[in-house]
Order: structure tokens, then sequence, then C-alpha cells
């Protein structure tokens, strides 16, 4: 993998950004509003793949529709299926079920893997399919605008809640894990450090693995509720967080509007695609 | 010899009694078909079950997806990642793919979806035949394009035609749907399976490093996952490399013209009609699918007793075979369209003559018996004023 | 021993031209190492400048939080 940067930089330029050599350079900055959250998610992705020493030849990243869409699409250099809004689960099922020994990975926003696409999920989960998906919540329909999403926290403004949101918020890490994936966790984009080695473990799983990142969208989602700063966020996010363990020592009612974070599924169910290419095999002659 | 070619030499010149369903299942296994996604419904189901049990025979998957919409979507990247991947649904399903058809249509994605068509609208005579989407199938999708779709008349032309199917969504890298209908679908009828070599497949074309996969030639060849070339393939409007331009008008008008053409261009070769034209005819029977069958014999029948008939069926329906429905017009007086719908392709025939076309439409999931289309050609007959006798 | 030997090199360097001023780095790096410059860039955004280079614990947080890939820290 080449080394050399194409961005123009500083004149004291000592040493490129080693993980500039993931992206698509020659289409950055990206066109993601300051201080949003999926630069930073992809930033600890590509840490991650570094630190794995995957190659990303072995790897192939499958999108929705939406601002966090565009993290791999187009920003990370791999191969690359941007799909229709709520399918890329399904889309990467057909392509790790064809190509088992390249490590599928499906990012996309709340809105696309948990909403429209909700069922989706709860099925890769139920057949444990190895990919990881990275959900980027950002608590609202980023690209259209700050629509009300299926995680938007109940009493908040959107432009679609103008007399705040009478829904509950879905707990789409609890119902991944419910529905049956290997791996299951929750951080945020404050949490870098643990999201990172959460990521590289996410990649090493072999099943469904599942993070919900929690991730700042300062622009449509922060017009409403008064958080242009992403900073702000990130010491939202600080502030309310609870590790898993403090959690299950915690009340319902004291857990109300905190964010619980760490890992909270990990065991070794059956791969699908392994139980598919077993059933192959007992065809197999000779 | 692989172990498809084994699995399928213990078909080989074999005459067996199958469903339409399953002919076309078996004409997909013969075509190369590795990959099946799909969810249950009538009356397409039996070509899940068959393809549940042969592909891992033939080192293929089968997946059943939590629905329509997940199916296609798995198709789709199962093509990307090297497969000859194909669907099969009804109607419901059907309208619940038409997001990613286009998808498949944009990103020119080669693959095969069955559709056999069912009553509608919504759960209408829930699982009676009909032949009431073949304008969906053309313009189901959102924007312009086009699209390949056959239909097939009999059970033999369900495998035949599937393997039509996969060879021409390869040539031109794009969906094919395949228009069956209820009545096919669920026919008993016997065929008989060539060797595994008789069958020509059409190969995936795979680009050389360096070259475009979305422009440069009107089809321009794919690559596929895991060769490094980090290729991007996206439903929005993009570049000949790939990447995404939905902000320059030009880039739009080029990609998507560029998709109408290369299939409206080739009209000439994939467009394919069975026809059967006498001497003196002034009345001409359009049809297709399995309204052909009782049409075929109304028209037979009507010859017996003097009249005249042309007889064409569309085996292709898109793109519309506009020469032979010409050619056609240019020799009788009126154009008498049976279909299972309220005049779908009546109207359609419309556009290229100024003959008068008689649509003898029959719903209610109930095809057309001969007496019914033969009593249509003597009316019109007689109003034309020809001698019968 | 000169105090030089020992000390890990640590050099920030920030892309200036990637960066869009969102100012993540500067309040979250746990000592002060950076602040808002005074010139802006080609963007029109204020990156962060080094104003505490050798209070640097070389800790990444600053790297790893920007959603630009605009700062890294060097280790010779
Ligand atoms: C079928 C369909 N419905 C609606 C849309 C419009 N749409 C585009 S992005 C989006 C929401 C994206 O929200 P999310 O998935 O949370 O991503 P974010 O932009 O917040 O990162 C919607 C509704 C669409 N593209 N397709
Ligand atoms: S709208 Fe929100 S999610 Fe989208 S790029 Fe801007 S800040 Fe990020
Ligand atoms: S490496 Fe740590 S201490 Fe040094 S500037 Fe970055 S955040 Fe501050
Ligand atoms: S976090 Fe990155 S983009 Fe934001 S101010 Fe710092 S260097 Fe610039
Ligand atoms: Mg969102």
């Amino acid at each position: 993998m080449k080394d050399d940067v194409i961005i123009p930089g500083p004149e004291k330029r000592l040493k490129p950004h080693r993980l500039l050599k993931f992206l698509r350079q020659e289409i950055l900055p990206t066109t993601f509003c300051p201080g949003c959250g999926c630069g930073t998610v992809l930033n600890g992705f590509a840490q991650a793949v570094d630190e794995l020493g995957i190659d990303p030849k072995d790897m192939v990243f499958v999108t929705g529709i939406g601002c966090s869409s565009w993290i791999p699409s187009p920003y990370f250099k791999g191969d690359t299926l941007h799909t229709t809004h709520g399918r890329p689960i399904a889309f990467a099922t057909g392509v790790k079920i064809m190509r088992p020994d390249l490590k599928v990975v499906v990012i996309a926003g709340d809105g696309d893997i948990a909403g429209i696409g909700g069922n989706h999920l709860i099925h890769a989960a139920r057949r444990n399919i190895d990919m990881t998906v990275l959900m980027v919540n950002n608590w609202n329909y980023g690209m259209t605008g700050g629509q009300v999403s299926p995680t938007t926290p109940f009493g908040v403004p959107t432009t679609t809640t103008p007399y705040d949101n009478v829904e509950h918020p879905l707990e789409a890490a609890e119902l991944v894990a419910a529905a049956g994936a290997n791996y299951v966790s929750r951080w945020t984009t404050y949490h870098v450090f643990p999201l990172m080695e959460s990521i590289q473990k996410a990649l090493q799983v072999d099943g469904f693995s599942f993070i919900e990142i929690l991730s700042q969208c300062p622009v449509s989602y922060g017009k409403m509720v008064d958080m242009r700063k992403a900073s702000d966020f990130l010491k939202f996010y600080r502030d309310q967080s609870v590790r898993v363990h403090k959690a299950k020592a915690m009340s319902a009612e004291e857990l109300e509007g905190k964010i619980v974070v760490g890992k909270l599924m990990e065991r070794e169910r059956t791969e699908f695609t392994a139980s598919l290419r077993r059933i192959n095999e007992r065809f197999r002659k000779g | 010899m692989t172990q498809r070619q084994s699995r399928l030499k213990e078909f080989e010149n074999r005459t067996l009694f199958l469903l339409g369903d399953e002919a076309a299942a078996y004409g997909a296994l013969y075509a190369g078909c590795d990959f099946f996604a799909g969810y249950p419904i009538t009356p397409a189901s039996e070509i899940a079950e068959v393809m549940s049990r042969e592909l891992p025979r033939v080192d293929g998957y089968y997946v059943q997806m939590e629905d329509e919409l997940a199916s296609l979507s798995a198709v789709i990247g199962a093509v990307w990642a090297g497969g000859k991947a194909m669907t099969a649904t009804s109607g419901p399903g059907f309208s619940l793919m038409q997001e990613n058809i286009g998808y498949a249509v944009m990103t020119e994605t080669p693959c095969v979806i069955i559709d056999v068509q069912r009553s509608g609208p919504s759960t209408g005579q829930a699982t009676k035949p009909a032949q009431g989407d073949v304008l969906q199938a053309r313009w189901g999708t959102h924007g312009d394009h086009e699209i390949i779709a056959l239909a097939p008349s009999s059970v033999q032309e369900c495998f035949e035609l599937t393997v039509a199917s996969f060879n021409l969504a390869e040539q031109y890298r794009t969906p094919v749907i395949l228009l069956m209908d209820g009545e096919i679908g669920h026919l008993r009828e016997s065929v008989t399976f060539p060797t595994f070599d008789e069958v020509a497949r059409e190969e995936r074309r795979l680009a050389e490093p360096d070259t475009d996969l979305f422009g440069g030639e009107p089809i321009p060849p794919m690559s596929l996952f895991g060769e490094g070339r980090f290729i991007h393939v996206t439903g929005s409007t993009h570049k000949a490399s790939g990447m995404r331009d939905v902000q320059t008008q030009a880039v739009h008008e080029e990609l998507v013209t560029r998709l109408c053409q290369k299939i409206a261009d080739a009209r000439a070769e994939i467009a394919s009609v069975e026809q059967d034209l006498v001497d003196g005819a002034r009345i001409g029977v359009l049809t297709y699918g399995a309204t052909a069958r009782p049409a075929r014999g109304a028209v037979l029948e009507a010859r017996r007793m003097g009249c005249a008939v042309d007889f064409l069926r569309l085996i292709t329906i898109w793109p519309f075979p506009e020469e032979a429905v010409k050619r056609l017009a240019e020799r009788v007086e009126t154009i008498l369209v049976p279909e299972m719908n309220l005049g779908q392709i009546a109207r359609e025939v419309e556009r290229f003559t100024s003959l008068p076309i008689l649509p003898l439409p029959k719903i209610g999931g109930v095809a057309h018996t001969v007496d019914e289309i033969l009593e249509a050609i003597l009316s019109s007959s007689s109003e034309l004023g020809s001698a019968v006798g | 021993m000169h105090l030089q030997d020992t000390k890990v090199q640590r050099m920030i360097e920030i892309n200036e031209e990637l960066c869009k001023g969102c100012d993540i780095c500067i309040d979250f790096c746990p000592l002060e190492v950076l602040a808002i410059s005074a010139s802006i860039n080609r963007r029109g955004y204020y990156p962060p400048e080094v104003v505490n280079e050798e209070k640097c614990i070389g800790c990444r947080l600053c790297e790893l939080v920007c959603p630009e890939f605009a700062i890294t820290i060097c280790n010779e």
C-alpha cells in the first residue's frame, strides 16, 4: 500500500497521517459537516484495521443511504456496495454467502439500520451471519435534515416532532443481542479508545457482530436541541454514559436517560455461512 | 467434471413431467445459477423449493430471506461477489422488489427475477393466475430505464427462457424479468432436458485492470469484489469510474441515456416472437404467456373453419417487439389481443399501429377458453365482412 | 544525562487543509496542548495550533477523535 499523500499540507510536513493510506484521498476532505461524528467513526475504524493488519483487499463494505453510509462510501478505499436505504445488511448477506473469505462490514445510520432496515437487522443477527455492522446512531435522520428516527430520545423536538418526540427510542444494541448476535457493544464517539478496541474485536468475531455507536450530528440534530458544537455532544456522552457492569447494579429510574456503554454480548453460536458450507460438503464427491 | 455437471448429467436427455415452476428452477441450474434468495409465495414457491434442494448439490447457495426486499438485495450482493443469482416471487413480492430492480438497472447488475404473476391488485384473488404485472415489469421502478422481460407459454419454455434470461442478463449487464404466470407456473407438462454442453451459457465479461466498470462503452465489463480493485458500486448517479456525482447534469444524462440505449438499441437482437402467418389473413391474434395456449387453439380452429388468421406470440415482452408488431399490422386489418388483465399489452400495441386493436381482457383468475377467443375472432371476422365457411 | 536523550520525541502534525475547525481536539486534549489558531485555512476554518508541545504526553486522543484525519502524533 502506498504511503504517499497528495493532500496539500503544511510546509513543515513530518510524516503523513498513517491512516490516510486507507482512504480515497483524492476526494478529501470529507463532505461531513464540521465536527460530525461520522469522521470519528471512520477514524476509529481505520485505526482498528491498521492495528489488526487487515489488508483492505480482503474486505467488502456495504452501506445504505444516509450521512453515516458515506463513511465507507466513498471514503474508505475498499470494495464498496452503496445500496438502497435500509437494505445494506440484506445485500451484505448475499456478498458474505458467496465470498465467506472476505470480511464484510456494514456501516450505516440509525434510520437505515434500525428504522427502515430493522427487520434485516433482526434476522441477520438471528442467522448469526458473519459480518460486522456499525450502526452510527446520531438520534435522527441526519441526511434528510433532522427528522425523528427510531432512536430519537423521548421528549426531544425534531423537524417532524415539533411538539417533542412522543415515541420511546429503540435500544438497538439490546435488541440485536436478544436476536442472537455473537458480539454486541455500544460506545460513543467520546470513547474513542474503547470504541476502536471494540471495532477490532467485532472484526475478529466469527458471527454477527454489532456496535451501536452514538455519534454527534451537530447540524441536523444539533440545531433542534441547540447543541451546535461537537464537543457539547462529546461532553454529554461522557457525562451520561454508564459502563455495563455498573448499569447492572442500577435501577430503571437511575438508568433513565443514561447511555449504557460497553460489551453487551459475547457468545459463540454457530455461524450461518459455515453451516451452509457444511451442507454443501455432504454432496462433495471424492 | 464439476459437481454441477455430474448432478445435471442425471437429467440429461430425460423427459420429466414437471411444473412450470420446477422447470424454471432447473433452467436456472443449467444456466449456472449458484445463488438463490427468496421468500415464499404462491404460485412461485416451488421454484424456491427446487432451488433449496438442488443448489447445495451443485455447490451453490440457497437462502430464505425475511422478505422480498431482502431477497433481491441478497441476489445483487451475491452477483458482485461473483455469483450468478436469481430470485422468484409473485405480484406482492414483485411490488416490494421494485426499488431494488432500479438499483440493479442503475448498477448494471446481471440477475434474474422470476415473477409468477397472480391476481391483483394487492392480495387480490390469492393465488389465482393473472398477467397483470406486464406494465409493472416495464415501469415499476422509478426513473427512466429499459428492462428485459420474457414470457414463457409452456413448461419446456419455462426451462429455456430461464436459461435465456441468465444469458441476456450477462450479455447486457442488466436485470432480466421472467414474466411467468400462475397458469404456466402450476401447469404440469413434459420437459426434455438437454445435456449440460448443449446449453449455451453467457459468461460474465470481466474487466482488464484499469478499465472503467460503469462507462466508456455501451456495455462495460464488470469486476468483482475481492480482487483489490476497490470498486465502488452505487445506485446514485455515478461517473464511468463508479464514483458518485449527483450534481452534474451531463453525468446523469450520459449514464441514464446509455443504460436505456444499450437495451433499446439491441431490440432487434433481444426481441423474440413466435409467428404463424397465413395468406390472406385479415385478423391477427397477438398474445403471450399462458393466454397464448387457448389463443393458438382458437386460431387453428378458426382456420379450420376457413377464416385466415395470423398468430403472433410475444416471447420477449420488453423491449417490446415493435418490428414484429408493425409487420403484423401491415398484413391484417385488425388485431385481437387476449390477455389476463384489462388490456395492458393491447395499449402498447396501439402505439405501433393505427389499426383497430381489439383487446380481449379477462380477469378473475380464470384463463381464456378456446371458444371465447374463437368467438371474438369470428365476430370480428364477420364485422370485417369476410366469409366463413 | 541530558533530558532530551531519554524523552520520546513527539511531533504533533496538523494538516490545516483537512481541518474543519470543530475544536474537539482542543476541547478534549487532557493537557491543553492545543489552542485555536489565529489563522484561517483555505476553506475558512480555524485549525488548532500547538501551544504547549512540551506538555504533550502522546496519548493520541486528539488523533483518534479528529473526524478529518487532520491531526496526528509522530512518535520517532
Ligand atoms: C426508501 C427510501 N426512503 C427514504 C429515503 C430518504 N432518506 C435518505 S437518507 C434518510 C435517513 C438517513 O438517516 P440515517 O440512516 O439515520 O442516516 P444519517 O443521515 O442520520 O447518518 C432518508 C429517510 C430514501 N433514500 N429511500
Ligand atoms: S447532517 Fe449531521 S450526520 Fe450529516 S454530515 Fe452533517 S453533522 Fe454529520
Ligand atoms: S497526544 Fe494527547 S496530550 Fe498530546 S496533544 Fe494530543 S490529546 Fe493532547
Ligand atoms: S479535531 Fe480535527 S478537524 Fe477538529 S479542530 Fe481538531 S484537527 Fe481540526
Ligand atoms: Mg441517523
